[in-house]
């Protein structure tokens, strides 16, 4: 439907410039730029990353369903594997702690004034970046096909329509920061 | 309306339904879901082509899969600090900061200690976000909002060894 609006490239770059304006201005007046938030969700001090994530994913996920209903809309779920999923996630995680910002938090860290994120983190991930890419050849080979699952989503994996399974979950993620909310975290 | 702009902090929940509807928007305007990390391999690419010959690099599997220039993704992180940075001037909370509080509190405020570090976490960072094919945005918003397989697998991995580095990091420690 909007094929044109799509193939349209240089007009991309401009939509993908403001999307991530818009992003990084809500990244910011989360207070998820901040060092302190992010590590203190990973001790369970600060739930506010928690918060956040729930919040957009519950919206997301109606919301990209609902256009999807309405033929507004394609999913492009990202293929995985235990071997490159479950692998590449556990040592993002370590990463993740030790740096204590994420690939989209420290853009807007380093737009914040952040120089640590500056100068030691952006540079070490653009590094550990460049590393993979000459990795890949040799992990392709080896780890990453290990466990493959596809490009597929739950609904797909138990041939359900994906409002039976949206409709409890967005549930229960709603029910999980009342929780908190309630626990006073 | 004003007064919401220079406010230096918003509901998370106000947060996350704004990051929710922006993902719509992407899905409608450009057809991509909003993640983060691909744009790190091509700047690294970019930055290989300065001191290798470019056709070397360009004819490495990886970067022919996410090819060395500047597209939508690597635009909407350069929006992301311009973002941030019109958000904090706004609030009057833009400022120069070298060491983050809670880790000065435990490791000093001494700088290189915290950008010796950081750079250490980021090259794992850069490195696992490749490898697990994205991050907290592509993975962890993007791919769960999808019900996609792989974001939810990979969101409970990345905050299942981050819980436990930090726990290392700063539990053990008192």
């Amino acid at each position: 439907m909007f094929s044109a609006l799509h193939s349209n490239r240089p007009l991309q770059l401009v939509i993908g410039l403001g999307i991530g304006f818009l992003f990084g201005f809500l990244l910011q007046k989360g207070n998820v730029t901040e060092y302190d938030v992010i590590v203190g969700q990973l001790l369970f001090r600060d739930f506010t990353v928690v918060k956040i994530m729930v919040t957009a994913m519950v919206t997301g996920m109606i919301g990209v369903h609902a256009l999807r209903s309405l033929g507004l809309v394609q999913l492009h779920p990202k293929h995985g594997s235990l071997g490159m999923t479950l692998v590449g996630g556990l040592i993002f995680g370590v990463g993740f702690a030790v740096l204590g910002y994420c690939p989209g938090t420290i853009a807007a860290a380093v737009g914040q004034g952040k120089m640590d994120a500056c100068v030691g983190g952006l540079t070490g991930i653009i590094f550990g970046a460049g590393l993979y890419a000459h990795a890949f050849p040799y992990l392709s080979r080896t780890i990453l096909p290990r466990g493959d699952f596809g490009a597929q989503t739950f609904p797909e994996m138990f041939r359900v329509n994906p409002w039976v399974i949206i409709v409890p979950l967005a549930s229960a993620l709603v029910g999980l920061l009342y929780w908190l909310e309630r626990a006073g975290l | 309306m004003l007064s919401y702009l220079t406010m230096p902090e918003w509901s998370p929940y106000a947060v996350g339904i704004g990051i929710g509807l922006l993902s719509c928007i992407a899905f409608v305007l450009s057809d991509k879901p909003i993640g983060c990390s691909t744009a790190f391999t091509r700047t690294s690419g970019m930055l290989e082509q300065l001191i290798r010959r470019r056709s070397k690099v360009r004819d490495m599997a990886y970067y022919r899969q996410f090819v060395p220039e500047i597209d939508w993704e690597w635009m909407l992180v350069l929006g992301v600090a311009l973002g941030a940075c019109t958000s904090a001037l706004l609030s009057g909370e833009f400022r120069l900061e070298w060491v983050p509080s809670l880790w000065a509190a435990t490791f000093g405020s001494d700088h290189l200690p915290r950008l010796v570090t950081a750079f250490c976490g980021g090259v794992i960072m850069g490195f696992g976000a490749r490898w697990a094919g994205g991050c907290t945005s592509g993975h962890g918003i993007s791919g769960t909002l999808q019900l996609a397989v792989s974001g939810w697998l990979a969101v409970a991995a990345f905050f299942a060894s981050g819980g436990l580095t930090a726990y290392i990091k700063y539990g053990l420690g008192g």
